[in-house]
């Protein structure tokens, strides 16, 4: 049934399909397949370099190679979290930037456009220092580690960056339907629901991926803050080694890492850029 | 007694509405009977899509009163979603929804706006396409019909609604002639089952044929009416003289 809507809807996408479906699936295999030489590679490069003699450091790379990847599960697990918080709260904010209420419109608009405009950085060390170490609800203690606080920190300005998204996705929208759907005796909830946001909602996956995106390379900042994630780690790790020669393979690693799992995220973004691009 | 089948439908009287300071309707009055088909003509900006944009509250208005059923339409308190469940409204652009099928923009309001069972819906609106002579197309979505299918569907959507009054507004005026006649008949017979219609439109022979009346607007007002044979034989307004002789 989805899929019968979607051939419909764009006939000349479905058409072309076949060979465009293969085309990507075709980047999509040689850029992974590109990504996993890299991430071999590089890091033996780097130690090559480094060292002139790859043994010691590959040797000491695999010692710390699982915790340095612990890291960076951390780094996955709060781009996942801040991507689910930012974009069911950048949902609500980008829909209360077009409500008719103009006060609800007007500070919806003026919390986007303070959040997009304030270095992540800046809204990290807001998360990490005006909340308090552990909330209190009488009996009930929640701690809030760094991580929980960073995960905030990303979270504000996904939100803010998706608020941007989904209103231009609503505005894109030709005024024309929201006046059928009015004539129709449509509430203003039903007709975005069923009429606004199902239109738009594919042109709005592509952003929304880029900005996942963009995120998952900001999480090392993080580190600053003092959460184990993958470059803490990997910085800890080379400073208990003690050995200069290890900083290049050893961040090498760190961004092979980051590489493999983006890069797939880019070019499925790009793919879906081009398919919804084509509009009957 | 005065039961509710001898008064007018829809009563305007003395409406005004400015955008901004421009004024596009400038004390309008008619009164419009049940099953009547009134044909409203004029020039380009003469403010009659804003008139029956009026009608069913989309466009609010300055001063002056909109009666419908005997209903104050112009009062703070109005219920919006009842007065649209009388009045359906179809557009020159038809305005369907793309995403859905022709089926399913028949069924959509009657089921989320009037919470009817669905399975009776589907019933229905099965039996509206047919009647808007689309049947075989209840799975197209719109962008697979012609200009007329879709304004088909989109009459047979307004339709779902069981209104009591259907507006018009230059239905016909973003089709190529041979399918402007197909929407034309469909139109012909809902009058003819009694549907009370309110037409913006240039098709003079169609207001002639099947009108009962004729309003000619000119910068905000009514300049001119008549039943259309009257009408169209001793229309004497100089305004009313030059839109004819421009358009015939
Ligand atoms: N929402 C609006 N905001 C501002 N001005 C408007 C708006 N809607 C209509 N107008 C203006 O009101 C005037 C009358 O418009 P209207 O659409 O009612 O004319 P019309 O008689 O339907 O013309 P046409 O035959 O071209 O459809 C025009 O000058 C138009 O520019
Ligand atoms: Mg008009």
């Amino acid at each position: 049934m989805t899929q019968h809507t979607v051939e419909h809807q764009h006939p000349l996408s479905a058409r072309s399909s076949v060979p465009r479906g293969r085309l990507a699936r075709t980047a999509l295999t040689a850029g992974f397949v590109l990504s996993v030489i890299v991430v071999v590679t590089v890091p033996l490069y780097g130690a090559y370099a480094a060292t002139g003699t790859s043994a010691g450091t590959l040797e000491t790379l695999a010692k710390w190679a699982p915790l340095i990847l612990l890291g960076f599960g951390l780094n996955l697990l709060m781009s996942f979290i801040a991507m689910g918080i930012g974009t069911v709260a950048g949902v609500g904010l980008g829909i209360a930037q077009v409500s008719q209420v103009s006060w609800v419109r007007r500070a919806a608009w003026a919390a986007t456009e303070m959040f997009r405009n304030t270095p992540t950085l800046i809204l990290l060390f807001m998360a990490m220092f005006l909340l308090p170490f552990e909330l209190r609800f009488g009996d009930l203690v929640i701690a809030l580690p760094p991580w929980l606080k960073a995960i905030l920190g990303f979270s504000l300005s996904m939100m803010a960056y998706v608020s941007e998204i989904v209103r231009g996705g609503l505005q894109s929208i030709p005024t024309t339907q929201w006046e059928a759907a009015e004539a129709l005796a449509f509430t203003r909830r039903d007709t975005l629901r069923l009429v606004i946001i199902p239109q738009c909602f594919k042109q709005m996956l592509p952003p929304w991926m880029n900005v996942y995106a963009i995120m998952i390379m900001s999480t090392p900042l993080a580190s600053i803050l003092g959460v184990h994630e993958g470059l803490t780690i990997t910085r800890s790790a080379i400073s208990a080694e003690g050995q200069p020669e290890l900083l290049a393979p050893f961040y090498l690693f760190l961004l092979a890492l980051f590489f493999v799992y983006s890069y797939p995220i880019s070019l499925w973004t790009l793919r879906l850029e081009r398919r919804y691009a084509i509009k009957h | 007694m005065t039961d509710a089948s001898t008064l007018p439908i829809v009563r305007i009287v003395d409406v005004h509405k400015s955008f901004g300071l421009v004024p596009v309707l400038q004390g309008v009055s008619l009164d419009i009977a049940r099953g009547e088909v009134a044909c409203i003509i004029g020039p380009s900006g003469s403010g009659k899509s804003t008139l029956l944009r009026c009608i069913n509250a989309l466009v609010p208005i300055d001063q002056g009163s909109i009666l419908i059923e005997n209903e104050e339409i112009n009062t703070p308190s109005l219920d919006k979603l009842t007065l649209r469940r009388k009045v359906g409204m179809v557009f020159q652009q038809y305005n369907l929804f793309p995403h859905r099928t022709a089926l399913q923009n028949v069924m959509m309001a009657p089921i989320h706006v009037l919470k009817q069972d669905k399975a009776a819906v589907e019933t229905r609106a099965r039996a509206l396409l047919k009647k808007v002579r689309l049947e075989g197309k209840e799975d197209s979505f719109p962008g697979e019909l012609s200009g007329g299918q879709q304004q088909r569907v989109a009459i047979a959507r307004s339709l779902a609604m069981n209104p009591k009054v259907m507006l018009f507004d230059e239905v016909t005026a973003a089709l190529d002639p041979e399918t402007v006649k197909e929407v034309l008949v469909t139109i012909r017979e809902l009058a003819e089952e009694g549907m009370t219609c309110v037409l913006v439109t240039h098709e003079m022979g169609f207001a002639r044929e099947v009108g009962n009346h004729v309003y000619f607007t000119d910068k905000g007002k009514i300049v001119e009416h008549g039943p259309p044979a009257e009408f169209f034989a001793n229309a004497s307004h100089p305004r009313t003289r030059e839109f004819l002789n421009q358009i015939l």
